[in-house]
């Protein structure tokens, strides 16, 4: 088994057959990894998550996917693939592209849909510049370096100038090995449109496994980006993920995020308003359960007066789970006029779980508006008697009422087929 | 074969304090009775514990519902027996449409019949929502809002009698329904109740502090409660009496004090 090391990047670019300039950043990558600690409970942004028990050189980089071709695929993944109303689908397994669609209809407008490694090397221009460059870099952490390493795998999309995109895109990251590295790059040229799922998921399994991600959503002046990055990995998947959104003038990004999975997950999520007129809202939807370690960090930057920015995180716990949800919203100094919001509510289905809820301000700027809300509550008894005394048995009372705690967030969720199946995770989760 | 409430000496506390004081009380099938009384009296206290809500334990007595002891069973299991109860303050349920939650109401009494029932298809379900909707004035956009959330005092009323008549119970306790309701909202939801009551021969137990919702659902029976006890049972003519005379002097004959 491969561990990660130098020889590791290079027999991986190797594979890939990529181009000497990528090869070159995931060394210079490589070294920053290696020059920065691994970070411990005395860092404050890790103080809530305690990872000692990660061995990474344990579980080691990612494994090509051709191995994993003839395993199917779960059949909730393909039943959605088919049925939803994507111009663009992608199924990779494991880095290697299984499926693969794109209607004549977004071809003929220019829109560039597929995976990372044929975007490095068939659109090179626009990867050199924008691959992990404005979005989220390499020297952000320890594991945004090792990501540049050792990404591998995912989704580039491309829409191009006053483009609108003609239907929506689809993307499913499926692991069967539980080891992924993979890059996410979305670039919505100015005044052009656009609507993204990104999916990823994995089988379980009794090893432990990591996905070590990251995604980059760059929406430039005047465009706007419905992105949802939908979690489902098997409770073995460490993950450790660096999100970053970045938004131009009179722009606009409608951010959704559900995880569901994982055996913990550690995200750093950063939303740059930019110019004047930014728009940005941020959905959160978790649900843990079982021992699972839910830590959410989260940034709205304002970096321009006249922007705005609104986060709603929630999460339902179950068992001995926990969830940390830190929020910070930044103005920078004469960022006036600026709207924030934020807010986190949490629902516990058991009192063995626990939720920290950190919300913060830093406003350096006088004429603003933001504003925070937290909460944590459980079922409603009043509302479960109100729908039993209508005939209604109790597991269902139960069902509807979570249901109905996510489903603000869940009506943001651009495809009806992966809202139910969301639901369906859902209500699976309440009772196992 | 008709379905009979029947309560007999049933004793409620909340906390040490208790609250129904030996209630004795017979509904049938098809008749109209009206509970009246002053504010505090138990009134709602007795329409809860017969729906089943687990606050409200009772500490003696029994109840029989359709020849079964209704106290033993569930809430869910009472509806689906054909008991209902139209909320004085019905709880908001955020998330969870009317239209969905109307929706399951129904296919829960159907998968109880058989656990195999797919469930009413979607375009039957729609039919038959918009057709009592609309007998009971209530906008189809309500459908897609969530349920009572944000809801006027009486739009939540005429959506508690939309329910009832969704669920066809055979016996419905509606607790103060009159209240908060508009003059001609009053007389769509009455006569919604007794266009039920005439199809299906439901029983009707009306809470209310006024005559003017009798006027529309006439009682055969007029029950009067005073802290806890049904201290007084006649005809329609009680109702008129008690909004002429007040309570004072059912207290004095009965000897309760006005709670102050
Ligand atoms: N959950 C509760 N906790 C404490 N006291 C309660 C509770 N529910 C009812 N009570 C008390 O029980 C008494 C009876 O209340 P109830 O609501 O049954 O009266 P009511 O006859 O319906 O009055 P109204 O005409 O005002 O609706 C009141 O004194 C009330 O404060
Ligand atoms: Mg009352």
């Amino acid at each position: 088994m491969s561990t990660f090391n130098k020889d590791a990047v290079i027999k991986l670019s190797a594979s890939l057959n990529e181009p000497e300039w990528m090869l070159q950043r995931r060394l210079q990558a490589w070294a920053l990894y290696e020059s920065l600690p691994m970070p411990t409970t005395k860092d404050e942004e890790w103080r809530r998550t305690d990872i000692r028990r990660l061995k990474l050189n344990e579980i080691g980089p990612s494994v090509n996917g051709d191995a994993a071709v003839n395993t199917a695929i779960p059949e909730f993944l393909g039943k959605e693939l088919t049925e939803d109303v994507a111009g663009g689908r992608m199924l990779q397994v494991d880095g290697v592209v299984r499926q693969y669609e794109l209607s004549d209809e977004l071809k003929a407008q220019g829109v560039i849909f597929c995976d990372m490694h044929t975007a490095v090397s068939q659109h090179p221009d626009l990867l050199q510049k924008h691959f992990m460059t404005e979005g989220v870099r390499p020297d952000e952490g320890k594991f945004a370096a090792l990501h540049a390493a050792f990404w591998r795998g995912g989704t580039f999309l491309y829409v191009p100038k006053n483009v609108q995109a003609a239907a929506p895109l689809h993307s499913v990251l499926w692991s069967v090995n539980g080891k992924t590295f993979t890059h996410t790059l979305v670039i919505v040229d100015v005044g052009a449109e656009a609507v993204f799922m990104d999916e990823y998921a994995s089988a379980g399994g009794e090893l432990p496994g990591l996905h070590n991600g990251c995604i980059e959503l760059l929406v430039r002046d005047n465009a706007s980006l419905i992105y949802a990055g939908l979690q489902d990995f098997g409770q073995n998947i460490w993950q450790f993920n660096h999100e970053r959104g970045r938004i131009g003038r009179d722009a606009r990004l409608d951010w959704v995020t559900s995880v569901m999975g994982s055996r913990l997950t550690k995200a750093f999520q950063t939303l740059e308003l930019d110019r004047p007129g930014g728009w940005g809202r941020m959905s959160g939807i978790f649900f843990t359960n079982g021992r699972q370690h839910l830590d959410m960090d989260t940034q709205q930057n304002h970096n321009a007066g006249s922007t705005t920015s609104d986060l709603l995180y929630k999460g339902a716990l179950r068992d001995k789970s926990r969830t940390v949800w830190q929020g910070m919203i930044k103005a920078q100094p004469g960022s006036q006029k600026i709207d924030g919001f934020q807010a986190n509510r949490n629902l516990m289905l058991d009192k063995t779980a626990r939720a920290d809820s950190i919300p913060g301000l830093e406003i350096e700027a006088d004429d603003v508006k933001c504003t925070h809300a937290s909460a944590i509550g459980q079922l409603d008894p009043e509302e479960l008697f109100y729908l039993m005394s209508r005939g209604i048995p109790r597991n269902t009372a139960v069902e509807m009422s979570v249901q109905g705690f996510f489903d603000p967030l869940m009506r943001r969720i651009p495809f009806e087929g992966v809202r139910n199946r969301i639901f369906d995770r859902i209500v699976e989760k309440i009772y196992t | 074969m008709t379905t009979a409430l029947e309560i007999k000496n049933l004793h409620v506390s909340i906390g040490d304090q208790p609250i129904l004081k030996g209630i004795n009380l017979l509904v049938k099938q098809g008749e109209t009775h009206a509970l009246m009384g002053p504010n505090g009296s138990g009134k709602s206290t007795l329409a809860y514990t017969l729906a089943g809500h687990p606050a409200y334990e009772p500490s003696a007595g029994q109840v029989i519902f359709d020849g079964k002891d209704l106290l033993e069973m569930e809430a869910d299991e009472r509806s689906r027996a054909g008991l209902f109860l139209a909320f004085q303050y019905p709880a908001a349920v955020p998330g969870v449409t009317l239209a969905k939650f109307l929706r399951q109401t129904i296919n829960s009494r159907r998968k109880a019949q058989n656990p195999e029932d797919p469930g009413i298809s979607i375009p039957e379900f729609r039919r038959l929502l918009t057709k009592k909707m609309d007998s009971l004035g209530i906008d189809h956009k309500m459908a897609g809002r969530y349920l009572n959330e944000g809801f006027s005092g009486g739009e939540k009323k005429r959506v508690e009698i939309l329910q009832m008549s969704v669920v066809e119970p055979k016996i419905a306790i509606m607790d103060e329904t009159d209240s908060g309701l508009d003059i001609d909202a009053l007389r769509v939801v009455s006569e919604g109740a007794r266009r039920l009551q005439e199809e299906m021969n439901m029983g009707i137990l009306v809470i209310t502090h006024y005559q003017r919702i009798l006027n529309y659902i006439q009682p055969d029976y007029v029950h009067i409660m005073l802290d806890g006890r049904i201290v007084e049972s006649g005809g329609p003519e009680l109702a008129l009496e008690l909004e002429e005379r007040g309570y004072d002097w059912l207290r004095e004959k009965h000897g309760v004090l006005e709670v102050a």
